[in-house]
């Protein structure tokens, strides 16, 4: 009884700790800028939406949306080919035996671990020289071709633990492969495609490194790079535009969490643990 | 017949078609034209070949190199263990059948949604500014604290925490490791008169020892690149304190346009990287425990 006690402390603690720099910065956000930093108060004293107002409208050259809007175009697309390309190589690794398949597949498996520092100056190159630089191009490149084999990897161990005879009786109905793979193993699939879905969401859209590089011109800005151009314009005084907009480029990730949360436990379940 | 046979046999091939063709092209063609360019002078639009200047000049000459590097395997080797023991000790917590759990899990959860954005970068900003949140609640309890984010001694610190604020990821899959331990085997081990401290070292942590090796691997590798927050938060400062590996990777290559150089640079840490994997692999086979006798 009193170790549970003990357990429950430590616990919110630690809940306190992580959860507490998200609430301020969401309370924050409808406090005027010159409350911010000025008391450890989190509910606002003089509640206001003109951080959302003014940071909306004028961050930068651009009104916020056009970011907002750009990261729809490159997360989608880039979302769905991955999902179509990943579901793809992972049937052929789990449903086919064909020369060479171990020696493809433990390939896969160490460039799960090559650090992207040693490719991205080459594929850089390589983009430049397909003058598709300053577009979301490469990021579709990347999503068709399965080059993260993560997601991949994720869907081989959930195609491998779903039964053969399923498969085989389909076969003797005289279905094709690809037939079966529509019909018997997407439906059977939905979670972690689900998954592979919702990490993909959350990596392109928070990823700021790949932006940079490909991406030039600021009418073509994700929002990440957006907020980034929003925290270099501004000086030092005017923070409710910023925490505003910071909220509202973490919205959709938070919202998307909280509604889909056990995809997400399923997708890291299933990558993590050798299945 | 016969020959539809033979070609029956490569009918996977179509399947894992976007893939390889993706490694040939987008990862293959990189890494080895990568090797190639290390060995060349290279500013984007024209090249000549250097020899060995670029690794020369690396260990010889480059000063920045050498604080980058020290300061990245620093980083690294303290900021990883102790993410994953707060995860692992927060997962342990949450395996129990306790009410609530659920919520904990969500909240733990949350900061690590926000990965390597800008938007996690200006959360630690405004939480370690001198008068940030952190600072405000000092004061609060009458201590002055110090410049989290200015101080030279400080803020290689200051940074060093910032994952720990996202343990969440690796914590889950610890979690979800635990819960595959099975029951009879902790049970029986508590009827030979084991306590609770003995059952988890000498049984559970055994059993989830490949899922520890698995993260120690993914953890390292993304710290040990890590470029965003040193990018946006301290610009590598104060005085190239926080000039992590990957910001100067960054700076040297699309910066710069010293692409050669910058090539040579990333193969140093890779074979750091590598001799790093292929030492904890080689040491796996005395602490990692697999069922089925096979490794990944």
């Amino acid at each position: 009884m009193k170790r549970r006690w003990i357990t429950y402390l430590v616990l919110t603690l630690m809940a306190v700790l992580l959860g507490y720099p998200i609430l301020w910065l969401i309370f924050s956000s409808f406090k005027p800028s010159a409350e911010i930093f000025a008391s450890v108060r989190l509910l606002p004293k003089s509640f206001t939406f003109s951080g959302y107002v003014e940071g909306w409208r004028s961050t930068s050259q651009l009104p916020f949306s056009t970011y907002l809007l750009n990261s729809a175009k490159l997360v989608i697309p880039t979302v769905l080919l991955t999902c179509v390309s990943s579901v793809l190589v992972a049937y052929g690794f789990s449903r086919f035996s064909f020369p060479g398949k171990r020696a493809w597949f433990l390939v896969m498996i160490s460039t799960l671990m090559l650090p992207n520092t040693i490719l991205m100056i080459p594929r850089y190159i390589l983009f430049k020289n397909l003058n598709v630089l300053n577009s979301y191009v490469p990021f579709y490149l990347q999503a068709a071709f399965a080059t993260n084999p993560f997601f991949s990897y994720l869907l081989i161990q959930f195609f491998r633990g779903i039964p053969h005879e399923l498969d085989e009786s389909a076969t003797i109905d005289g279905c094709g492969r690809m037939r079966i793979l529509v019909s018997i193993i997407l439906p059977l699939a939905r979670t972690p495609i689900i998954s592979v879905a919702l990490f993909q969401t959350m990596w392109t859209w928070n990823d700021f490194f790949n932006a940079l590089i490909y991406i030039d011109t600021v009418k073509m800005y994700p929002v990440s790079l957006g907020l980034r151009l929003a925290i270099d314009a501004d000086t030092a005084v005017n923070w409710s535009k910023i925490v505003a907009m910071t909220v509202v480029s973490i919205a959709p990730l938070i919202l998307m969490f909280l509604f889909l949360q056990r995809y997400f436990v399923a997708g890291i379940a299933t990558s993590g643990i050798k299945g | 017949m016969a020959q539809k046979h033979r070609l029956e046999r490569y009918h996977g091939y179509l399947y894992i078609a976007p893939w390889l063709i993706g490694f040939l092209v987008l990862t293959l063609y990189p890494f080895v034209t990568s090797l190639f360019y290390s060995f060349t002078k290279y500013d984007i639009f024209s090249w000549e070949f250097a020899g060995l200047k670029n690794y020369v000049d690396i260990f010889t000459k480059d000063k920045i190199f050498a604080n980058s590097l020290r300061r990245t395997l620093i980083y690294t080797v303290i900021a990883v263990p102790l993410k994953l023991a707060i995860a692992l000790a927060m997962a342990t917590l949450l395996a129990r059948p306790l009410r609530g759990i659920g919520l904990f899990r969500t909240v733990y959860y949350v900061p690590s949604l926000l990965g390597s954005s800008v938007a996690l970068s200006i959360i630690w900003k405004y939480l370690f500014k001198s008068d940030g949140l952190v600072n405000m609640l000092l004061k609060v309890i009458g201590v002055t604290g110090p410049n989290w984010l200015g101080d030279y001694h400080i803020t290689f610190w200051t940074m060093v925490l910032l994952p720990m604020w996202q343990m969440g990821s690796p914590m889950v899959i610890f979690l979800a490791a635990l819960k595959t331990v099975p029951e009879e085997l902790t049970e029986a081990a508590s009827i030979d008169g084991a306590n609770p401290i003995q059952r988890y070292f000498g049984i559970t942590l055994p059993m989830i020892s490949p899922v520890i090796f698995f993260n120690i691997i993914m953890q390292t590798i993304e710290i040990i690149q890590l470029f965003t927050p040193a990018y946006i938060i301290t610009k590598g400062g104060p005085a190239k304190s926080t000039y992590l590996y990957a910001l100067m990777l960054y700076d040297t290559s699309f910066r710069d346009f010293k692409m050669g150089y910058a090539s040579a640079l990333s193969w140093v840490l890779f074979v750091i990287i590598i001799a790093f994997t292929l030492l904890l692999f080689r040491k796996s086979s005395s602490w990692v425990y697999y069922k089925d006798g096979e490794g990944l």
